[in-house]
């Protein structure tokens, strides 16, 4: 009966007892040999998914300790044919958290500005609806689709600026803003979500105390509402670039996947932004024998940076979700979903 | 407009409101610049009348709905020369795909109208069978593994399973494909495939390990997170009371469960299918990695066993496959076809589990 006793605690009437045979506990033994099976395997399935992400943490740990060398965080990749001379991660490491601080730069304004109209206006309705079901299409449409779509927009001639120029003078349209713009896209849908649900959870008797002290609407939106759904926001945050560094199919097709970064132009910040590059993912991608460098070392070495940001972010989101699960309503699927 | 709406707006914690009405005298042009500025500061500083945030935060959500709208015209106006010219006949058998995409490649700026002609039913099959068995595996996991986490494991084990669902659903799909061609792959091809079964269709395919059986295998662990993240939501969602009458009425409680809360839930289940489907079919990075690059079709003739270890390509990994010859305009008028019916499929899915998903909100709400 263990297996039931949480929920029977607080029940109502302490003598009543669920069983097969009155007056005595259900043990599973007693139960049929189908539910029995069916207990087996529940149980085989929810421990085997904890092995299996346990399995996948210890075993990149286990490379990444086995390859990653300090120096490799500080030196450039080289073009070398041996795993020695092939240089470290410096590159992708910066390419990567150039590409966070943009695609977030970009995705916060835009999604705290749409969860705020959705929750606190939202007429006409139906222009909402509209917008929350592209906001859905967003999240369901394949991150490759959307890398496409991105490089036809800024193989524009109108927005040549933003990118990177090819030998003969065609708008090759990769570089970090153009990447970092698309991957504002994929941070978007999680971001929307948390901050929509954070404010739709406020109690309506704030939002009716402000109202009479003599506050508008958008008064209260900015001293009242948003202070309050901070939280909220900063899980969506955490989420959104956890979608970015773990992406690769976006950064292969629009930043251009160069093994070192490089400006475009000699204006210092503006040339790099202009510039391609790569990040942590497309090297571990080009370091696998998929891509064409054939230096799985490297490969594992820049994978365990990977693994760790991975893992750092979730506890920040557990951290999070915990210290404000009560007044949130946070669950699992606020985070996988 | 925007002078009418500043005055209804009671604004009783203003500091820096309007300067009152200056006497003219011999300063009385600072005092006009003065007064200026003050007004200006005061219009950055005070928050805005209603109806102007109200219309500005809208333009800003609309532009995410203009950014959908474009992505479908952008997709669709690149793709167009291949719709153009095979019509829809291009999703169908016939012809030799490797064959067509390498002369694609080939025929450079200025392609001659033959370029076009393109037979992606390799792709699509390869799609649609990964997909296919991805998610009826992933379903049957999901929910077991749902059923374990709600109702079957004790507090502490509850605690630990729920992060590591979401570190699962989190890790990168480059780290999945890194584990699955340096871990798997090659444990498939050097321990389970035998040497008749490579023998048995060595004039066809060889079999190297990279294959259906481990896309299948990875593409599962992706995908059930996300399963299990939706299911598990409803399971504590739907009404205890329900089940607690089926205990009372004499069934263990674990039948309980199967019996009345998974029937109740079913939507649900759909729900998180068809989501997961539509994960399933964009996974283009992991499944380059570990599904052999070429347009084989898996072949059941050759056997159950042989046909899981047999190398096949999606839409979405040939994207990734040919993306570097994207400025030959056959290739990429290909590619941006492929983009749009993947695009067409992840609105399909979203109208679908919008759909599935009303029968449910009725209920909850009820409930």
């Amino acid at each position: 009966m263990s297996v039931y006793a949480p929920q029977l605690q607080d029940d109502p009437e302490p003598g009543f007892q669920p069983s097969s045979r009155p007056g005595r506990r259900s043990s599973p033994w007693s139960w049929r040999w189908r539910d029995r099976v069916v207990l087996a395997l529940a149980w085989a399935t929810g421990l085997g998914l904890c092995a299996i992400a346990g399995a996948i943490v210890l075993y990149m740990g286990f490379r990444g300790l086995q390859y990653l060398r300090p120096g490799l965080l500080f030196t450039r990749p080289a073009i070398g044919t041996s795993q020695a001379s092939s240089g470290g991660i410096l590159d992708p490491l910066i390419g990567t958290a150039l590409l966070t601080a943009i695609g977030i730069a970009l995705a916060v304004p835009l999604a705290v500005c749409s969860a705020v109209w959705i929750a606190e206006y939202g007429r006409p309705s139906w222009l909402a609806r509209v917008v929350e079901s592209s906001i859905e299409i967003v999240a369901g449409t394949p991150d490759i689709v959307l890398a496409l779509f991105g490089l036809a927009v800024f193989q524009l001639n109108l927005l040549a600026p933003f990118s990177f120029r090819a030998e003969g003078g065609g708008v090759y349209g990769r570089s970090f803003l153009a990447c970092g713009a698309v991957m504002s896209l994929i941070a978007l849908p999680p971001l929307f979500v948390a901050t929509r649900d954070g404010l739709r959870a406020v109690p309506n008797h704030m939002r009716e105390a402000a109202f009479a002290l003599g506050k508008t609407r958008i008064a209260t939106i900015r001293r009242v509402l948003l202070p309050s759904v901070r939280s909220n926001i900063a899980t969506g945050v955490t989420l959104g670039v956890s979608r970015i560094i773990g992406d690769t199919a976006i950064v292969l097709l629009l930043l251009g996947d160069t093994l070192h970064i490089e400006s475009q132009g000699s204006a210092p910040l503006i040339g790099l932004l202009r510039g391609t590059g790569s990040s942590l993912t497309s090297y571990v991608y080009d370091n696998s024998p998929a891509g064409e460098g054939a230096a799985p070392q490297k490969a594992y070495a820049a994978a365990f940076v990977l693994m760790v940001l991975v893992l750092v972010l979730n506890l920040v989101v557990d951290r999070i979700g915990r210290a404000h699960a009560k007044n949130t309503g946070m669950s699992l699927a606020g985070g996988v979903v | 407009m925007s002078t009418t709406s500043r005055q209804r707006a009671p604004a009783p914690f203003l500091q820096a409101g309007p300067a009152p009405p200056e006497s003219p005298g011999p300063g009385g042009l600072l005092r006009g610049v003065r007064r200026r500025l003050s007004g200006a500061l005061a219009r950055v500083r005070n928050p805005w009348p209603d109806r102007r945030a109200e219309r500005v935060l809208g333009a800003v959500s609309l532009s995410i709905g203009a950014c959908v709208l474009a992505m479908v015209v952008f997709v669709g106006v690149r793709a167009w020369p291949i719709f153009a010219h095979n019509g829809l006949s291009w999703l169908g058998p016939g012809g030799n795909l490797n064959e067509q995409l390498e002369s694609m490649q080939a025929t450079g700026v200025n392609p001659p109208a033959s370029a076009f002609a393109l037979n992606a039913w390799p792709l699509v099959y390869g799609t649609l069978l990964s997909t296919f068995f991805a998610v009826i595996l992933g379903i049957v996991v999901a929910v077991l593994a749902s059923i374990f986490i709600v109702e079957l494991a004790p507090d502490g084990l509850r605690k630990v399973a729920i992060p590591v669902i979401r570190l699962l659903a989190s890790v990168p799909s480059v780290i999945y494909g890194l584990i699955g061609i340096l871990v798997l792959v090659p444990f498939v091809g050097n321990h389970l495939i035998t040497s008749s079964q490579k023998a048995s269709v060595q004039s066809t395919v060889e079999l190297t390990g990279q294959g259906l059986g481990v896309v299948i295998v990875i593409l599962t662990v992706m995908i059930t997170p996300i399963m299990i993240a939706l299911i598990c939501e409803a399971l504590q969602a739907a009404p205890r009371s329900w089940r607690e009458g089926a205990v009372a009425l004499g069934l263990n409680p674990l039948r309980a469960v199967l019996a009345v809360t998974l029937r109740a839930i079913r939507p649900a289940i759909v729900a998180a299918a068809v989501l997961a489907t539509a994960r399933a079919l964009g996974e283009a990075v992991m499944i380059q990695m570990v599904a052999g690059g070429s347009s084989f079709i898996p072949n059941l003739s050759h056997g159950p066993l042989v046909f899981l270890y047999e190398p096949l390509r999606t839409l979405a990994s040939a994207i990734v496959d040919y993306h570097e010859g994207i400025g030959a305009p056959a290739l990429q008028a290909t590619l941006y076809a492929f983009a749009a019916l993947l695009l067409f499929s992840a609105c399909v899915l979203s109208v679908a589990g919008y759909l599935i998903k009303l029968p449910l909100r009725r209920y909850q709400t009820a409930g």
